[in-house]
């Protein structure tokens, strides 16, 4: 990462640094590799790299409003209703994404269609205004918003590459051969099942010899 | 903790949420509607004959389908556009744009809107497939895939999707013959520009 971002958090609240924000939710807590949260769009929209792009992208702007709102009005919303406001925080951020790509970004609306609405019930999003967003200062719930965004973003990309890769033989929509047999497996939703058991089964082996 | 207290609080976080939303759908609802006719406009380019017109201001309703006329620059019809709907595509309803000539034949036919498998359903928006249907008409063709005793090809992978699509192609091409005489009577009636025409399906 940078190296500014060390420099300007002196940890105020008690907070992690801005660098192990940044690194946990790109890697060490990847909501996708870590977790497993957020599987209903990983697994529906990780066709090709463009879906999980777009998707990934839309999913780090709720996360970013929603943990910036949400950490904004951490004192305010008594604990016993904090899941029903924080879901209205989350809901009118996701309808908000949701009309701007409709306006602006008509095509890719088109295609991932039902998948952005559902942003709403990404427990990864929930997840973070509780664990995070509602105890951390509103910069570090933004930055945290954008890590885990991004990281979410990073699962989307790399399962879509795999996926478009051995099941169309194509990458970001050029075909690499010209008589490729379609592998179904890969594109009809058990693939996404294997291609997600098996990066997760190579993250594993990789980070333990890091380790 | 009081219970009004939580209320209240619910109360002003709905509040303020509708009212983000609701600035923002201000906000983008002309963008929305400018998206929505840009990609009308694009589509209606693609399916209809080369014109001097603007379909979309010309559109008229007939049995309840919004036509699209192309006319060339001395106003003679040179074709016609409008939607037709496959309810039973392999994921949901396939929504199509067709382009016919005036006498019923298809000029080209594109997808609009469909939620088909990627890499197999998704087939059917491949233009050349799509180009196979060009110049066929409702007696000439049996409006269903070969696999099942049609004149369209199927393709590796997907059936129910190319049925569907071939199946609601042949349904629009006799609803417009049976309807020919009052199509031609509507689009004869050159009538005065319209400001919005009626979009169909949609949101």
């Amino acid at each position: 990462m940078e190296a500014q971002g060390a420099v300007q958090a002196p940890a105020r609240e008690r907070g992690p640094s801005l660098g192990r924000i940044w690194k946990d939710g790109l890697w060490r807590e990847n909501t996708i590799f870590a977790h497993l949260l957020g599987m209903c769009p990983l697994l529906g929209v990780s066709t090709t790299v463009k879906n999980g792009l777009w998707m990934g992208a839309a999913t780090t702007l709720v996360l970013v409003g929603s943990n910036a709102v949400v950490s904004l009005v951490r004192g305010l919303v008594p604990r016993e209703v904090r899941i029903p406001a924080y879901i209205t925080i989350i809901a009118a951020f996701v309808t908000v994404v949701d009309l701007a790509m409709d306006a602006w970004a008509h095509e890719m609306h088109r295609i991932l269609g039902l998948f952005i609405p559902l942003i709403v019930v990404n427990c990864a999003i929930m997840g973070r205004a509780e664990a995070f967003a509602s105890k951390q200062p509103v910069p570090a719930a933004i930055v945290d918003g954008l890590a885990v965004g991004l990281g979410f973003t990073l699962a989307l990309a790399l399962l879509g590459f795999v996926r478009e890769l051995l099941g169309q033989g194509a990458v970001l929509g050029h075909a690499l051969w010209a008589d490729y047999p379609k592998a179904l497996g890969f594109i009809l939703p058990p693939g996404a099942f294997l291609a997600l058991a098996f990066l997760l089964a190579g993250i594993r082996r990789f980070s333990r010899k890091e380790a | 903790m009081n219970a009004s207290r939580l209320v209240a609080t619910l109360a002003v976080v709905g509040a303020i949420a509708g009212a983000l939303v609701a600035a923002v759908e201000r906000l983008a609802a002309p963008a929305i509607e400018r998206a929505h006719e840009a990609a009308l406009h694009e589509a209606l380019a693609e399916v209809l004959p080369p014109h001097a017109n603007a379909p979309q201001r010309e559109a008229v309703v007939v049995d309840g389908r919004t036509l699209y006329p192309a006319r060339d620059a001395r106003g003679r019809l040179v074709g016609v556009a409008f939607e037709a709907v496959a309810p039973d595509g392999y994921s949901g309803a396939i929504r199509l744009l067709l382009g016919l000539s005036p006498e019923g034949r298809i000029h080209a036919v594109r997808v609009l809107e469909h939620r088909e498998t990627p890499g197999l359903g998704d087939q059917i928006t491949r233009p050349d497939w799509l180009a196979r249907f060009a110049g066929r008409g409702l007696a000439d063709t049996r409006w269903e895939v070969k696999k099942r005793g049609g004149d369209i090809d199927q393709f590796t992978g997907a059936t129910i999707t190319p049925s569907a699509v071939a199946r609601a192609v042949g349904r629009a091409l006799a609803w417009y013959r049976a309807h020919a005489d009052a199509v031609r009577r509507a689009l004869d009636a050159r009538p005065r520009p319209r400001e919005k025409p009626s979009r169909q399906g949609g949101r």
